[in-house]
């Protein structure tokens, strides 16, 4: 609706265009009651919602929900994992999956690094339910592969991981590197494909090694796609993948300290101790977090290039 | 990427092409390895399990754990019923519904498209959160345990649908629309029979992440569904797992029902629930990965 001249000029728009507008609606409507219904429910956090009265009858609370959430000390818990975690991943990943597709481009046999690619890729495919099936075989305290035949044929006592939580931060990064950075490559290897041969001609007269190739040429080209996968992970940053802190620990309660994110929180204040108060409450700090992300992310993107801003 | 050689030029030294290469088959294996070892253990004999774990190279091979789990073959069968009937719909629907909300918002002559292409794109920005969405789907929409749970939150992804009309813009141009048109031929079908033809690059790459979501998808039955016929496949795996580590992790409970533990499904019967559940996916996995790969190229230009 760039310049409406009139009301029936929009009708005239309205009756020329019905086709098109009609088409829209089945995906209006779910839209309507995905997304938008929720977002008016967001009102429940200042309820306090009992189950006789619904959710439109129960009495309001004005802030209490959050102030209880503030004080319970949990918060700082899953804000502190959330967090921590997310940066990690981010890192991690960025360096895993960069390295990867640097490396993969200097494969001289394509097939082979066809073959290779399929298989780092494979885990972005596999259900969180069936990584921690995976992740059991390992860890499984009486029979599984780590206790079982590692730690043993270096005469280690077993342990017991899914109740000892120092070492969940490290296995958590792992999962999520081994699902996730595979995949992650193959948008550099995109980018990297993309590059000139001719700087790479030009650099081999002038005597570049193999090093210096990859860090004056390969590296700098790929710095954009770089920079823009980075700041819009930002935008998630708050939160966390539920399927990996909560079904690969086997939602251990030894595990919560080291495992527990907003998610997992959220879900469990919900499902588990039937809270709606304090879940509501903390999943909106999450929503206006998440929305203030987005737009300081998409900001950021803006400044850096603005063919790739979102809005 | 015809050309045999990678794009960078000037050979790496014998010895270093020796290494890169191991460095990826050690990466190869890392990701596949875990995948062999669950196959592996639940192809393991109970016995062997017992006495050395799992193990890569076991003592005793048995079928004894798919013997058993075919014995209760009507919670497996029901599991992929419900499982390929929500990829199914749910693929089917949601690249329709994506489809014919991207078009519009592609033409650049719809005049109200600045207003939709803003409504969807507010869903990325700003959600309900989990809870005010679960009370919706529950006390408003009343749909808690029937299959629409679990479609309806993967119908319309908003990313997707941008990448859909911008592929739309770029490879449709407006002469062809206006040439059909002039034809005589309506909205409907020049949408039918020109721009959905044109577009089966991109079509085919929703169909396959949106078969690869829902397939996947087992957070939305956790919610949303209680009675157990309609259990999808990996919901039914998360339970069989966690079930079993429940009766575990409780003692009492176990000495209480001795013959609970006795019944337990042993380790390579849960081994072969996970094969089960990820069988289709490995099947398939070498025909579609290229296309998954291709296809997050399709949407790479942005309008």
């Amino acid at each position: 609706m760039s310049r409406t001249t009139g009301f029936s000029s929009f009708i005239h728009a309205m009756w020329k265009y019905k086709a098109l507008t009609l088409m829209m609606l089945p995906a209006v409507l779910v839209l309507l009651a995905h997304s938008y219904l929720p977002m008016f429910g967001i009102f429940i956090a200042f309820k306090n919602v009992n189950y006789l009265d619904g959710i439109w009858g129960s009495p309001w609370v004005g802030f209490d929900n959050f102030q209880f959430l503030f004080s319970s000390g949990d918060m700082w818990r899953i804000v502190r994992n959330t967090l921590l975690y997310s940066l990690t991943f981010m890192i991690m990943n960025l360096v895993l999956s960069v390295s990867i597709a640097v490396a993969i481009n200097e494969i001289r046999r394509r097939l082979l690094a066809k073959v290779y690619q399929s298989f780092i890729i494979l885990p972005h495919f596999l259900s969180m339910v069936v990584v921690s099936y995976l992740v059991y075989a390992f860890l499984q305290p009486d029979h599984g592969f780590i206790n079982a035949t590692v730690l043993k044929a270096f005469g280690q006592d077993p342990v017991f991981w899914y109740s000892e939580k120092e070492y969940w931060p490290y296995i958590l990064v792992f999962v999520n590197a081994w699902k996730h950075a595979g995949f992650g490559a193959v948008i550099y290897i995109a980018a990297i494909a993309g590059i000139d041969p001719e700087y790479y001609e030009a650099a081999l007269i002038d005597g570049a090694s193999k090093w210096k190739q990859i860090t004056h040429i390969t590296l700098p080209f790929i710095r954009p796609v770089i920079i823009i996968m980075t700041i819009l992970s930002m935008g998630s940053i708050f939160s966390s993948d539920f399927g990996l802190f909560f079904q690969v620990p086997m939602n251990s309660g030894a595990l919560y300290p080291v495992t527990d994110t907003v998610d997992t929180y959220v879900y469990r204040a919900l499902m588990q101790l039937n809270d709606i108060g304090m879940s509501s409450a903390t999943a909106l700090v999450q929503s206006v977090v998440g929305f203030i992300m987005v737009i300081a992310t998409n900001s950021m993107v803006r400044r850096i290039d603005r063919e790739q801003a979102l809005f | 990427m015809a050309n045999d050689t990678s794009s960078s030029i000037g050979g790496n030294s014998a010895l270093s092409n020796v290494l890169l290469n191991l460095a990826f088959v050690i990466l190869s294996l890392l990701c596949f390895l875990p995948v062999l070892l669950v196959i592996i253990v639940s192809f393991t004999d109970g016995q062997s399990i017992l006495t050395q774990g799992y193990s890569f190279i076991p003592n005793k091979w048995s079928f004894i754990a798919y013997e058993s789990i075919f014995k209760d073959w009507m919670t497996i069968v029901s599991g992929y019923r419900v499982s390929i009937t929500i990829t199914i719909a749910g693929t089917a629907l949601s690249v329709l519904l994506m489809a014919m909300y991207a078009y519009p918002i592609s033409r650049a002559d719809y005049p109200f498209r600045n207003v939709f292409t803003f409504f969807l794109f507010f869903t990325m920005l700003f959600n309900g959160g989990m809870v005010s969405r679960y009370l919706i789907y529950t006390q408003a929409l009343h749909i808690k345990d029937s299959y629409m749970a679990l479609i309806l939150p993967m119908l319309i992804v908003p990313f997707n649908v941008i990448i859909m009309r911008t592929f739309f813009q770029t490879t449709i141009h407006p002469a062809v629309i206006e040439s059909a048109r002039i034809d005589g031929a309506g909205e409907l079908r020049i949408f039918l029979r020109i721009v959905l033809p044109l577009s089966l690059p991109v079509l085919a790459t929703m169909a396959l992440f949106s078969t690869i979501g829902y397939w996947n998808d087992w957070f939305n039955a956790l919610l949303y569904i209680t009675s157990e016929d309609k259990y999808p496949l990996q919901y039914l795996m998360m339970r069989v797992l966690n079930d079993v580590q429940y009766l575990r992790n409780n003692v009492e409970l176990a000495a209480q029902n001795p013959n609970m533990m006795k019944n337990l499904p042993n380790e390579s019967l849960q081994m072969a629930m996970a094969v089960i559940g990820m069988g289709p996916i490995l099947i398939a996995y070498p025909f579609f990965q290229k296309y998954f790969v291709k296809g997050l190229t399709v949407g790479a230009v942005k309008g």
